[in-house]
Formats: structure tokens, sequence, C-alpha cells
């Protein structure tokens, strides 16, 4: 991770970023507090009611970000989080991990790891069909009789295990 | 004497076939660990966690401890061939490893690192045999109010003493704590903060958190970065090792201080990363050399190295003796604890003897396997830093996923693993620190219970915590810790003023 401000390259701003993130815990303690207040922040029966700890979580966190959000408007505009080229590779992973955690419940994990390795590899990794298949393939089957055999626990299968009867 | 028998005992059941075996799967997964981009010690343990569900409770936390020691010895090899630090703490390890292994002398840097980690880390055993079970034998006489005034004080010294700004270690701690509250109520039975969501109702698991924070969140920031290795070739033979170990023992001066520089930061939740550049600034600084450190100083290697290792392995002090870890790989150890059945604090020293000297006598025996796999093996473990990133990424976020989906056998929770992913790479580049978020998540249900109780007793009054002369001097420990910043910049400028 660099700091050095590169004013040349075009890229979201990092101050505008450090504004949203302070911007994002602000409304996620309130939402800590509304639902603390929901269940009570007083004095119950059995003492301290459900709500009262993570209420006053709620206002320190609001009171935290506040404070880094002042700090953040004094920063550097000029200074970017990282350039579009970076981001788009921190997207090209996370764009297909999406994918795959959403295919897991349905296809099983084994499918899904043995599509998003050989993906990976000839998209990212520009290797030959012959390459990815044997890496993707040998990959599946070793974490298979890793997990499955040796240290019996159980992974999500789908249709393609039921077809092979495993 | 009575812990000399019982250390005996633990090397009794460490030294079982099975155990054996156990330490070295382990410290082999945590070189491997600690070699990779994107897997450091705290989430590698968090992903290998559900393989030891099935195994007694003494050879899981054998096998975790060793990966985790094994992650320690491994951070060192990435930083001396390839100046990239495996692990944030053998960042400092590449100020004098790197250039000694252009200079041709990477088999004396490697070795010298090795073994400075393991003097570091025996140091930090010998001292947790000897005071752990004390700390343990005093804590048992605390109090719910004691036990906050413990948690109070681990996380004042985060806000106090982090490199990271205060607000954001306390926004981020805050968080980790909210998530913690989550689901359900464990004093009151009620639920709480779900906003109806039945994925929410047993809460965040920390280990999800950990594997997202870490795994993903480093894997995103390591694409960023286009990372491309280009290492030193590894040479280590036996006639290096010994003529490094013969030059090894000139800088005892250097390497005990070092080890008291890592009990110490180990000890308080600053961790294994402050200590190793702090013990390489001294050293710097008291070195007849220290001029020439940066261009490949034997000593720049021996310094950083036994500060992070004896940091490392003094983390869990607290852990088992207080029930609080001192970092996050110890707080994911802790949370093996809980689902092993096992309750961590003193009591472990009470009701859990083979386990807590079973670990004791791993940590020794560990470290001695450790010290040999990684001076036999590291061109091995070079090689595997050769494969390129685009086959070990997927690869990782794959082991990712199967770790995160088999904490409970539920695959919201691996969704759940990229959001934290997402939001650990967010919030690492600005400059949030995630340790304290996941130490929150860990110890959110504990500290909230002893707080809770604390006031129970006292019919709300936050007096409880001054009560007595105990509690009282732990918070104000706490207090002082929290403001140290403060303390100092008003001492230092006192100071001045009289000087002037």
């Amino acid at each position: 991770m660099t700091d050095t401000p590169h004013a040349a390259a075009s890229g979201p701003r990092h101050r505008a970023v450090e504004l949203g993130a302070a911007i994002a815990m602000i409304v996620f303690g309130a939402l800590i507090m509304y639902g603390s207040l929901q269940v009570g922040i007083g004095w119950g029966a059995e003492g301290p009611k459900s709500g009262f700890f993570p209420f006053y979580l709620g206002v320190l966190i609001i009171l935290s970000s506040v404070m880094n959000l002042v700090t953040a408007t004094t920063q550097d505009p000029r200074q970017i989080f990282a350039d579009w080229s970076q981001l788009m590779s921190v997207l090209s992973v996370v764009v297909p991990t999406a994918i795959y955690v959403v295919a897991v419940p349905w296809v099983g994990i084994y499918a899904a790891s043995l599509v998003l390795i050989a993906v990976f590899m000839m998209w990212l990794g520009r290797y030959g069909i012959a390459m990815s298949a044997a890496v993707s393939i040998g990959v599946t089957i070793a974490t298979y009789l890793m997990f499955e055999k040796w240290f019996l626990v159980p992974l999500p299968k789908g249709p393609i295990e039921d077809f092979f009867g495993l | 004497m009575e812990e000399i028998v019982n250390l005996f005992h633990g090397f009794a059941v460490v030294l079982q076939p099975y155990n054996i075996m156990l330490m070295f799967v382990g410290i082999l997964l945590g070189v491997i660990i600690g070699v990779l981009p994107g897997l450091g010690g705290a989430n590698g343990v968090a992903i290998l966690l559900p393989l030891t569900f099935g195994m007694s409770p003494t050879s899981a936390i054998i096998m975790l401890s060793c990966i985790y020691w094994g992650a320690l010895f491994g951070g060192a090899i990435t930083s001396i061939l390839f100046n990239i630090p495996g692990e944030p703490w053998s960042v400092a390890t590449t100020f004098d490893g790197h250039p000694m292994a252009q200079k041709g002398q990477a088999g004396e840097a490697l070795t010298a690192a090795f073994t400075s980690s393991f003097v570091g880390a025996l140091f930090a055993v010998i001292m947790i045999t000897l005071v752990a079970p004390l700390v343990a034998k005093f804590a048992l006489q605390f109090g719910p109010a004691e036990k906050f005034a413990v948690f109070f004080l681990a996380f004042c010294s985060f806000i106090g003493m982090g490199k990271e700004p205060p607000f954001k270690t306390v926004a981020s701690m805050m968080i980790g704590f909210a998530l913690a509250a989550v689901g359900l109520d464990s004093m009151t039975g009620q639920l709480r903060l779900t906003f109806g969501f039945t994925e929410f109702l047993n809460g965040f698991d920390f280990l999800i958190a950990v594997i997202g924070l870490f795994g993903i969140g480093e894997i995103l920031l390591t694409m960023e970065e286009g990372l491309s290795f280009k290492g030193r070739a590894a040479g280590i033979n036996p006639r290096v090792v010994l003529q490094t170990w013969r030059e090894l023992p000139r800088y005892w001066a250097t390497s005990l201080r070092s080890c008291v520089i890592g009990c110490w930061m180990g000890i308080s939740p600053a961790g294994a990363t402050p200590a190793s550049f702090m013990s390489y600034g001294i050293a710097k600084r008291t070195s007849k050399n220290g001029d020439k450190f940066g261009t490949g100083e034997i000593e720049g290697v021996v310094a950083p190295e036994t500060a992070a290792h004896a940091a490392g392995t003094a983390a869990l002090l607290p852990m088992l003796s207080l029930g609080v870890p001192g970092s996050p790989t110890a707080a994911v150890l802790l949370g093996g604890l809980l689902i092993w059945g096992l309750q961590p604090g003193p009591l472990l020293f009470v009701e859990q003897k083979e386990f807590v000297w079973g670990l004791i006598a791993s940590m020794y025996l560990g470290n001695i396997v450790g010290l040999i796999v990684v001076l036999t093996c590291v061109p091995l473990f070079a090689a595997i830093l050769r494969i390129p990133f685009s086959i070990i990424a997927p690869i990782i976020l794959v082991m990712c996923a199967i770790g995160a989906y088999t904490v409970h056998n539920s695959t919201f929770d691996v969704v759940m693993m990229l959001v934290f992913g997402v939001i650990g790479y967010v919030l690492k580049k600005c400059n949030y620190p995630l340790a304290p978020m996941v130490l929150a998540i860990v110890l959110g249900d504990k500290a909230e219970e002893a707080f809770r109780q604390s006031l129970l007793g006292s019919q709300g009054g936050l007096g409880v915590f001054f009560s007595n002369g105990l509690v009282g001097s732990i918070m104000a420990l706490g207090l002082i810790a929290l403001f140290w910043p403060l303390i100092q910049s008003t001492w230092t400028r006192l100071r001045l003023a009289t000087a002037a």
C-alpha cells in the first residue's frame, strides 16, 4: 500500500472514500442505537436490559466517526484512493468471487471452485486450457480427499456430485 | 515444583506419535501460510480450525499453535529472499535481511532469522511456563468487575499504543463489539439487533470476520499492488548454518533486549508488529554498527525477528491465564477453545491441566520442530513463492470459502466472508486497524457479561469499577494506556518548558 499522492493518475479521491467510510459508520451506529432502543436500554427485572450495552456502543461509534469525518475533511483533496486500473484488478477478483459465493449453494462447492480456479487462471493468468484444467481439477480432487476423506468434514455438494454418487 | 511435574505430563502428551505428526503437519502448513501472500497467521488458523473439530482439544491446539509458529517462521523467508513481508511483523526483517540476500548472504540471513525467532520464542515460552500459572492463580479471585477491568485495560492499550489514529481505533473496535452483540442476548435470552433477519439470529462469527477481513481483504490489496515476485536464490547448507551460529552469540545483548521487548509488547496487546519495529529501532541506536543498519547487518535481522517471535508467543500468556488474547491469532485460538467446549480463563489451569500443559509443552517442542523444518526446507518454500499469483489467488479464495463454510455449515457465511473482505480492503486502505475489531467480536459477549454483572451487583453504580484497590488500579492502568499519547506529549512539553 503506497500513500504517495500521485495527482496525475485518475481515480476516486482518497478523501471521498474516507468521508464515505465515516458516514457509513455513523449510519451503522445509528442503526445499532435504534435496534437497542427497540429492546430497551433501561433497567429491567434482571438488571440492565438487552439494549443497554449496545446503545452506548452506538453512541461511541457515532462520536468517533464524527471525529474521523472532521479529520478527513482536512486531508489533501488531490490524493487518490487507487487509480482506476488498480480498482479494475480488485474488481476482477471481487466479481468472480461474488458469482462464486452465490453459486455455491446451487452447484456445490467443488464444481464452483473448479470453475473459479480455471476461469481465474485463463482470464487473469492467460494460461492455456490444459494447464488451467490440470490445476483446477487437481486442487478440487485434493480438497475433496483432504476434507471428505481425511478430516471427515462434509462440504456442500450439488447435482454434479450426485451424478457421480459422491 | 508442581509446575515442573505438570510440564513433564505435558511433554508425555505431546510426545505421542499422533501429536508429533500433527506438529509437523501444523508447522508445514504454517510456514506455507506465512509464505503465501493473503494468508496470514490469524486467518490461516481460522480456515484450518474446522479441521480440528473432530480431534481432542489437546491435539487440536497442538496442531493450531504449530500452524501459528510456522507462520511466524515463514514470514522471514519472504522478507529476506523476496523483500516482500509475508506478515506485517516481518516488515522490519526486510530492512537488513534483503540487502544481505542481495549480497549473496541469503543463507546467513535466513539462519540468523530462524535462530533468532527460535531464541525469542523459547524465552517467551519459559516466561509463560513460570508466570502463567501465577497469573491464573491470582486471576481466580477476580469478580465480574475485575474481569471487565482486564478487558478495559486490553482494549485501552489498543487505542493508546496503536499507531493508527485513536478515533479510528475506537470506531473499529466499537463496530466489533456491536457485531458481537447482534443475535441472542445470552443474559436475558432476548433477541436483539437482528431487524427481523433470521440469518442474524446467531450473530456474527468472528471466524468469518477474520477470514474475510484478513484473508479476502489481503488478496484484494495484493491484486491492487499487482505483485510480481522477484526472488533471490535460497541456499542453506550445514556449513553456513554452523558458521552463522558461531557468529550469533556475539549479539547476545541485542537478543536479550529484543526478547524482553517482545514479551512485554506481546502481553500487552500491542503485538508482534510494533515489537519488531521497536526492537529494530533500539538496536540501530545502540549498536556499534548502527549507521550500517539497512545495508545488510546481521544484527538488524536478529533484533526484529527475536522480538516478533517473542511477542507472538507471549501473546498466548494473557489468552491462557486471563482469557484475553494478545493478538488476532491468539483470539482465533481462543475461539477454538470455545468451540471445543473449553472455557478460556484462569480456570483452565485448574480444570484442564492436560490441555494447558500439553499446549505449553508443545510450544517448546513445536519451536524446535519448526527450526528444523525451516532450516531444511527453505528451497521448497521459496519455490512455492515462485508460483504465479494468478494460480495462488483463486486457490486461496477457495480455501477461505471452505473455511468460512465449515464454521457453521452455512453458505450464508460464505457470502458474509466476501462482504467482510471488501469492508476489510476499504478499511485497511483508510488506515483503520482491523485487529481491535476482531478482538472485540471475540470478546464482546464476555466483556458485556462482565460489565452487566458488575452493574447488577452495584445496582447500576459505576463506582463498582473503583470499589477496591485491585479493580481500581487495573482501571487506572487502562485509563493511563488510553490517554498515553496525551500524557506523553504533555510530559515532553513540561520537560521542554523546564529546560528552557
